[in-house]
């Protein structure tokens, strides 16, 4: 006799309690086999099934039941084969037959840690709803006493400055003959600035990313740099560069990333006595938002020859990068130390800046670099970033909303008088729903000098399939439906790497028109609006109050 | 939009001059309200330069007030002068409209020039403090040499309240504003033209980045930036910045609201000066749309233009006597007499500037110099 165990199936999963279901149409189904081919998690299968057929030939009805055996697409009900709702079925099938569909009510969280094994995945927070920068509205519109700038005529200047700047107070400058010059004889050190574009592309690793993913970004930054004059920079995440583009004049465009496991070190180090040019700037990692607390993870199945050979490690190993700086005791000692010889490497050309994860603590951290004359800048990382590895509990219950912690260091700032020294760079969330600018823009008024966007990029210029609905979000497996995040040259071979370069030249090149529909109204043309607060209001009072800008209903 | 009328003379004249200079552009203003601010003074108070001069307006509540604390600071009241008022409908008439000439504490009649200069400025915010809440004193000028009136109403109708005409008041430089503050709330503290150790200027525009400049301005632990109620008042607090704090020369001050674009800057012998000046000093740097006017403490006058010149402005005038307008017809009602041919409608990149004693005008091309 079967067991009851068995024959009810408890201890089974009903697949109301699966994120996704599929919903599949056999009488549009040719059996082509596409989808279940191109399931990155094999949550669909194909399979057979027997149909009770009642059938009536004849004029009068005469009812005759058969049996047959059908081939259908079964979703099954295996955790660890869970739909991901990725649409890579919908996407390939030619007639429209299967289509998975969000399951508001699933309990997938209950069953996601079989064996002991806390869940892990790639994506960011897990949280559809709009995010303070999305609730917040441009309002202060110059009008009639005031004319309002011309987004098409008037020349805006859309940039902003990477590095230490010092005070007017002491910048060392003489008057000579009623002209001001660089008094050469002054013991001033004055720290390296270089003017970029306001919106940065963060740090995506050469092993987070696939090749023609990482080869896209590049080529669309030498061309937005090259062809355009737009000075965007992009930050080369943990892991290290190509040694060819380490030597090559396009460093300049690139921020390298030094994090807590310093994979690919040795390969810059090696390479600097060759570089022909600076990089932009050098990040420390310190933290990051999607998963303050979680180390860089680089799972083994992407650690192939390319990206061993960068990193300088075998092949096949899991690369985790411990959650802090070893090094890391204390923030006067360590982190000075830490800046100051990345600065001393490149002989105090390049600034130097650390980021760390948004946090009730970022006031502390400016505070102390505030007061670090080597420090280039401040970049913060808010909860809604993203990652390519991280346990779900650190991205979906870790971190600080990117809007108040950048006010309230920027407001710090001001009441030292340093607001100009030292730039901060909010990170987390920018393009969440969309609205790349829209966000940028919120960010700066609130007091950002700059931005910096990492999964809006993926999904606009190489169309990642993730979403606040846990959509996809298999970055951390190797198995990207998209080609983006994986090694596995048969997968990867999807992207096509000047489409995506294409797609990134179109994305700044919009953000840089709609930057300016915003900031042409607010009558700021020639410097960007940073700390331009009283343009900003929010239908909500409690943000209004927390961010100090004016309530409007 | 308000009109400016400024001018500029070797000799003393009435600032009724510039009254009627701006009642000729009443076309662009609501005279809604003035401001006058005479440096340089003549007439009855010629003999008494070297004497600071508080302005204000005062309750007799306020008065009292005023007195005792300049009393126990040391001052000493040498002279006072109160505009003999005729009532008028339509103007709020204060109880005391006043422009006290003082002599110094004792211990400070042989400190520096600097000492006393920071004196004069705790002592006016003081009194600023003292009677900003109920609003019994307001201050607007303590420095010698220079009276300030201020008040809400048509300026050819405030002229006869105040007895203009009447009184003998006389200076070299006259900077007259008319219409009240429109982008915050009218309080006589937002009436142009705004002063701080010995700079005074005008504005006719709004300032789009006036609260970055606020807060900027504000931390630079200097107690003098403080106040604006009008988004205007920074474009005084950035030239005091410009010239008497960092020391630059004058024309910088074009240089920090409105730097050059990294092009254009190539090629100068002072390029990596503006270069660290436009990172420096990004804060300050304005949108416009604004056409500035003001003075300097030796008694240079200059106009300045936004970086796109959205504003309008003039100068004109002869050797002795210039008139800086916001409109033609307004020098032509102050200097008939001249070459029209000569006017000048500085552009965007020129800041006009006419020497002490008006002697010579000159236009200083940003792009140039
Ligand atoms: S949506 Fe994606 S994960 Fe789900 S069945 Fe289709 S292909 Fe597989
Ligand atoms: S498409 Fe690729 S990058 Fe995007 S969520 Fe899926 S696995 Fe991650």
């Amino acid at each position: 006799m079967e067991p009851t165990e068995k024959l009810d199936k408890n201890h089974q999963l009903t697949l109301k309690e699966f994120p996704y279901t599929i919903s599949w149409r056999d009488d549009r189904c040719t059996r082509c086999g596409q989808c279940t081919a191109v399931c990155p998690v094999k949550a669909i299968v194909p399979d057979v099934r027997v149909e009770r057929v009642v059938s009536s030939e004849g004029s009068l009805p005469a009812p005759k039941v058969s049996r047959r055996v059908v081939q259908v697409v079964r979703q099954v009900n295996d955790i660890d084969r869970y739909c991901t709702g990725c649409a890579m079925c919908q996407l390939v099938c030619p007639n429209a037959a299967i289509e998975p569909e969000f399951n508001p009510s699933h309990k997938f969280l209950h069953f996601k840690n079989k064996g002991g094994d806390a869940y892990k995945r790639g994506g960011r927070r897990n949280d559809p709803s709009p995010s303070t920068l999305d609730q917040l509205k441009f309002t202060r519109i110059s009008m009639l006493t005031d004319p309002a700038l011309d987004a098409g005529r008037h020349e805006f200047h859309l940039r902003t400055f990477l590095g230490r700047i010092l005070p007017p107070e002491s910048l060392p400058l003489k008057a000579e003959d009623g002209r001001l010059v660089v008094d050469r004889k002054s013991d001033v050190f004055v720290p390296p600035v270089r003017e970029i574009y306001p919106i940065m592309i963060g740090s995506m690793s050469v092993g987070a990313l696939s090749p023609p993913m990482w080869e896209g970004l590049a080529m669309g930054v030498a061309y937005l740099n090259e062809e355009l004059g737009m000075p965007v920079v992009m930050c080369s995440g943990e892991g290290g560069m190509p040694p060819r583009l380490l030597k090559s004049r396009f460093l300049k465009y690139y921020v390298l990333q030094i994090a807590s496991g310093y994979f690919g070190w040795d390969e810059i180090v090696r390479a600097l006595p060759s570089m022909v040019e600076d990089p932009a700037a050098i990040e420390i990692k310190y933290g990051q938002g999607a998963k303050p607390g979680d180390g860089g993870l680089l799972m083994s199945y992407k650690v192939l020859k390319l990206i061993s050979s960068i990193r300088g490690v075998p092949m096949m190993v899991d690369l985790a990068s411990p959650p802090t700086h070893q090094t890391k005791y204390s923030i006067e000692e360590a982190v000075a130390k830490m800046i100051q010889s990345m600065s001393m490497a490149w002989g105090f050309r390049v600034p130097v800046y650390p980021k760390i994860s948004g946090t009730k603590t970022a006031k502390a951290v400016l505070n102390n670099l505030a007061r670090n004359p080597f420090a280039a800048a401040l970049s913060i990382d808010g909860e809604d970033g993203g990652t390519g590895a991280a346990y779900n509990v650190s991205m979906d219950k870790m971190g600080h909303p990117i809007a108040s912690n950048i006010r309230e260091c920027y407001l710090d700032l001001v009441k030292q008088g340093k607001q100009n020294e030292l730039p901060l760079i909010a990170a987390g969330g920018v393009g969440k729903k969309g609205n790349l600018a829209a966000n940028a823009a919120a960010l700066i008024m609130l007091g950002a000098s700059a931005v910096s966007i990492g999964k809006y990029l993926m999904q606009s210029t190489a169309d990642c399939l993730g979403d606040e609905n846990n959509r996809c979000n298999l970055c951390n497996t190797g198995r990207c439906p998209r080609g983006i995040t994986t090694q596995d040259p048969k997968l990867y071979r999807r992207l096509d790497s000047s489409k995506v370069a294409e797609r990134l030249v179109d994305v700044f090149r919009a953000a840089d028109t709609e930057l300016k529909k915003i900031f042409a109204p607010l009558g700021r043309s020639t410097e960007l609006p940073i700390g331009m607060s009283d343009g900003l209001s929010v239908a909500d009072k409690a943000i209004a109050e927390r961010l100090g800008i004016s309530y409007v209903c | 939009m308000c009109r400016l009328a400024a001018i500029t003379a070797s000799e003393y004249f009435s600032p009724l001059e510039n009254v009627y200079a701006l009642e000729t552009m009443k076309e662009g203003h609501d005279g809604s309200g003035m401001g006058l601010m005479l440096k340089d003074l003549g007439g009855f108070a010629e003999p008494l330069k070297e004497y600071p001069v508080l302005s204000g307006i005062c309750s007799n509540d306020g008065l009292k007030r005023i007195e005792d604390y300049m009393l126990a600071q040391g001052f000493r009241e040498v002279h006072m002068w109160n505009p003999v008022i005729k009532p008028l409908p339509g103007v709020d008439k204060k109880d005391c409209y006043f422009a006290k000439f003082y002599d110094y504490p004792v211990s400070y009649k042989e400190k520096p020039w600097k000492e006393k200069e920071l004196l004069l400025l705790g002592t006016r915010l003081a009194l600023r403090r003292m009677g900003e809440s109920d609003e019994s004193i307001v201050v607007f000028s303590f420095y010698p040499d220079v009276i300030t009136l201020k008040e809400v109403g048509d300026p050819l109708q405030l002229a006869e309240y105040f007895g203009l005409d009447r009184d003998g008041l006389k200076a070299r430089i006259v900077l007259a504003q008319g219409r009240q503050n429109t982008n915050y709330a009218i309080n006589l503290y937002a009436c142009h033209p705004f002063f701080i150790q010995g700079f005074g200027t005008m504005t006719n525009g709004e300032n789009t980045a006036f609260v970055p400049i606020r807060e900027y301005l504000m931390s630079r632990g200097f107690q003098g930036y403080t106040g604006y109620q009008s988004d205007s008042e920074v474009f005084t607090h950035i030239l005091h910045y410009t010239v008497n704090r960092l020391g630059f020369p004058l024309p910088y001050y074009k240089h920090i609201i409105t730097p050059l674009k990294r092009q254009e800057m190539e090629g100068r012998p002072d390029r990596d000066a503006l270069l660290l000046m436009r990172q420096s000093m990004r804060m300050l740097v304005i949108d416009g749309p604004n056409c500035v006017i003001g003075f300097t403490p030796d008694g240079t006058c200059f106009m300045v233009q936004d970086s796109k010149k959205l504003r309008p402005g003039a100068v004109g005038g002869r050797k002795g006597k210039y008139a800086l307008m916001s409109e033609e017809c307004g020098i032509d009602k102050a200097v008939p007499e001249r070459d029209r041919s000569e006017d000048i409608f500085p552009m965007k990149y020129d800041m006009v500037i006419v020497s002490p004693g008006a002697q010579e005008v000159k236009v200083w091309n940003q792009l140039k110099n």
